[in-house]
């Protein structure tokens, strides 16, 4: 089944030994689509990508968030989901006393952060981990987190090329918040417009070449302003 | 989420070079367009874009009393709606602050600079004056709306026609316009609000840059330089030497405004 | 049933609706948003969400809510309409969720809100049926889970003639039987979220008012579909 746009109620194919994968439904013989976005079929799964729409939060996640508020037993950060995320003490990869919480993480910090887990009540995170914590400088952007895949691409294939290219560190957190730090901040603006070229043009096929030629492109513009 | 810290910091770094996140010169407006007779209900309307930030303005008229200290003239209401469709920032109810402050200081900038010649809207002294409402709605925000709101306002001014009024019954036949325009003066007030980021001044800021912008100062004024209001705002206190530059700034960018907004008049 | 006495202002057959238009992402800002016009009267609709939802303890454990708020804007009608919430744009905020929710899929969402706001720019009547139209491609756009769209129009009956999508001057026709107004919303697959009518009928004609609000309500799906559709460029 070649890929399509589908809407919510659209019968995206019919036959019994298709099964619905995520963003379908199946109705009788039909899998109908209820999520507007692309539909894809590998091994008779059927499911549709979201194209659009807010951050699922799932175990295992990097994201990048805001410290809230301070409570007695940790952070209460914002990832930019409506379930809220909580950092307790505990997972601070040293030990904090209660007086010192807000030199570790103070309101209006931004960190990187792991979810541990997602329940009911909340997001538990971490920061226990390497690459994980406080970030102390550079730029924030935000895109729609159903981009970050793209963005990040196969085995981060594509992310490494605006790495190489660019000579910046970049986070990308799940939830579509990019942490962007490089040595100029020309360097880190030309990250942040290579990665709206990409989200722009995230359903071209060959997408890894057209942005290595954006970037031959604009690196010889880059070159010609100095 | 508001603008992160440390990308505010970035901002105020590279501003202090000179520089803007979309290339842009600390003195440069985003694109302007403007589109008027969009509402056509409405005795005047335009839709304005600058940049991302969108605000759609319309002008409505009525005949009414005037009020007691202007028996011979006309009335003129302002209002702004930051509709909450326009910003996950804004909720529904009455207006609050922000939406008041545009909504007040556009009312300013028309008023003062007589804009509206008034007295022409005088149908019979103390008794039946033509009421001129302009209601201000933002559609989306990146940041300021304050400028986009004023530029509307002016645009949809300049392209009303008066509805017809039958003075027999005293009503106004709305839908029946008139070829009339509103009695209007030839320079239209411009309203410019230079914002402070760190030690930098900058015109026209995106969300981000007005989320990390400390200080504010709007000014509203004719092309040939004439003030009409002024209104300096949030809390940050600033030099008399800074406003004086602000002042030199905002009468650069209101120059190049108005060359752009004049693509648009008729 | 359908008797040629009346002759729409427009001319317009019976069952033939104002040229329609639809686009979305009109509200950058928005997770999902739409333009829906039956002639000269638009709406934009944009959708928030799903959010947390306050206050707290108007939020509901055992599943999201969906909250909707029409307003019209001051401008959008001949006598300026004071800025603000009123009874009449109360009541149609309520039947736009009604018309909405059954379609809409956040059992999934408990404690949280969507947010679906609708402002008519223009209005030539029928406005709420373009603001749900305008709604459901808003909802749709911000990636809600939802079982199918929902389509939206008017019907009405002039004297004795059935018409599809009212203008105002239709509406204040008083002539006859003078005008009944019949606003309909219908789902893809036929059943009816919303449903109300001012005027004079009887059953037997509002049968046949049924029959053409179904035709009507697939042309309508057709024009939201391809709004969604061309918004994304497969190369």
């Amino acid at each position: 089944m070649e890929r399509k746009v589908v809407i919510p109620g659209e019968v995206i194919v019919s036959g019994e030994d298709y099964l619905p994968g995520e963003g379908t439904e199946k109705r009788g013989q039909e899998i109908v689509a209820i999520r507007y976005g692309l539909a894809e079929e590998s091994s008779s799964l059927v499911k549709v990508i979201a194209l659009s729409g807010i951050y699922q939060p799932r175990r295992g996640n990097v994201v990048i968030g805001k410290v809230e508020n301070i409570t007695f037993n940790g952070w209460v950060v914002d990832i930019n989901s409506p379930t809220g995320a909580f950092l307790p003490l505990a997972e601070v990869p040293r030990f904090v006393s209660k007086d010192e919480m807000s030199e570790v993480l103070d309101i209006g910090d931004m960190l990187v952060a792991k979810i541990l887990g997602v329940n009911g009540r909340g997001i538990d995170l971490t920061i226990k981990m390497r690459g994980l914590g406080k970030i102390e400088e550079g730029m924030i952007i935000k895109v729609n987190s159903n981009k970050v895949p793209r963005i990040i691409g196969k085995e981060g294939s594509m992310i490494n090329i605006v790495k190489n290219e660019t000579g910046c560190n970049i986070t990308v957190g799940q939830n579509g918040l990019i942490w962007i730090k490089g040595e100029r901040i020309e360097d880190e603006l030309f990250v942040k417009r290579a990665i709206m070229f990409i989200t722009e043009k995230s359903f071209t096929s060959g997408l890894t070449e057209e942005v290595q030629k954006w970037f031959d492109k604009h690196k010889k513009g880059e070159k010609e302003k100095e | 989420m508001e603008t992160a810290r440390i990308t505010g910091e970035r901002i105020s770094q590279y501003l202090s070079q000179g520089k803007r996140f979309d290339g842009r010169k600390p003195e440069d407006f985003r694109d302007i367009e403007i589109e008027t007779g969009v509402s056509k209900r409405a005795e005047g309307s335009a839709r304005v874009r600058i940049g991302k930030t969108e605000v759609i303005v319309g002008v409505k008229m009525d005949v009414m009393e005037p009020y007691p200290d202007s028996a011979d003239r006309g009335n003129l209401i302002v209002s702004t709606e930051l509709l909450p469709l326009s910003s996950e920032r804004f909720e529904s109810g009455p207006p609050r602050f922000p939406a008041i402050e545009i909504a007040r200081l556009t009312d300013r900038a028309i008023r003062e600079s007589k804009f509206i010649q008034m007295e022409k809207l005088c149908i019979k002294e103390g008794e039946k004056v033509w009421a001129v409402y302009i209601d201000i709605y933002s559609l989306n925000d990146d940041g300021n709306l304050m400028d986009a709101a004023e530029i509307g306002a002016v645009a949809a001014l300049k392209t009303a026609r008066m509805p017809k009024y039958d003075e027999e019954t005293g009503k106004v036949l709305y839908g029946e316009f008139t070829e009339k325009k509103l009695p209007l003066q030839k320079e239209p007030p411009i309203m410019v609000t230079a914002y402070k980021i760190g030690n930098s001044w900058i015109v026209d800021p995106t969300l981000e840059e007005e989320d990390v912008s400390e200080a504010k100062v709007s000014i509203g004024a004719t092309p040939d330089g004439v003030i009409s209001s002024i209104q300096k705002g949030e809390a940050r206190e600033i030099d008399i030497k800074e406003f004086e530059d602000v002042l030199d700034l905002t009468e650069r960018v209101r120059k190049k405004v108005f060359k752009e907004i004049e693509k648009y008049s008729d | 049933m359908t008797a040629k006495t009346f002759k729409r202002p427009d001319g317009r057959k019976a069952e033939e609706t104002r040229p329609m238009s639809a686009k979305v992402g009109v509200v950058p800002n928005a997770d999902g948003s739409a333009m829906f016009s039956f002639g000269d009267t638009v709406a934009i609709a944009a959708v928030y969400g799903p959010r947390k939802m306050h206050p707290q303890h108007s939020q509901n454990p055992e599943k999201g809510t969906l909250r909707c708020n029409y307003n019209m804007l001051s401008f959008s009608v001949a006598e300026r309409a004071r800025p603000g919430p009123n009874r009449r744009s109360t009541e149609i905020s309520k039947i736009t969720e009604w018309a909405l929710e059954p379609i809409v899929m956040i059992k999934k969402y408990p404690n949280m809100v969507v947010d679906v706001h609708i402002g008519i720019l223009q209005a030539n009547a029928s406005t709420r049926c373009a603001g749900i139209n305008a709604a459901a491609l808003a909802l749709a756009h911000a990636g809600i889970p939802m079982k199918e769209l929902v389509s939206s129009v008017s019907i009405g009956k002039m004297d004795k003639t059935l018409v599809v999508d009212l203008v105002k001057e239709e509406e204040d026709w008083e002539e006859g039987e003078g005008s009944t107004d019949i606003p309909i919303t219908l789902t893809n697959s036929g059943k009816i979220t919303h449903l109300q009518l001012d005027g004079k009928i009887t059953s037997a004609e509002l049968k046949e008012v049924l029959k053409l609000a179904k035709k009507a309500n697939r042309e309508i799906y057709e024009v939201q579909k391809k709004a969604l559709k061309e918004s994304i460029k497969l190369n």
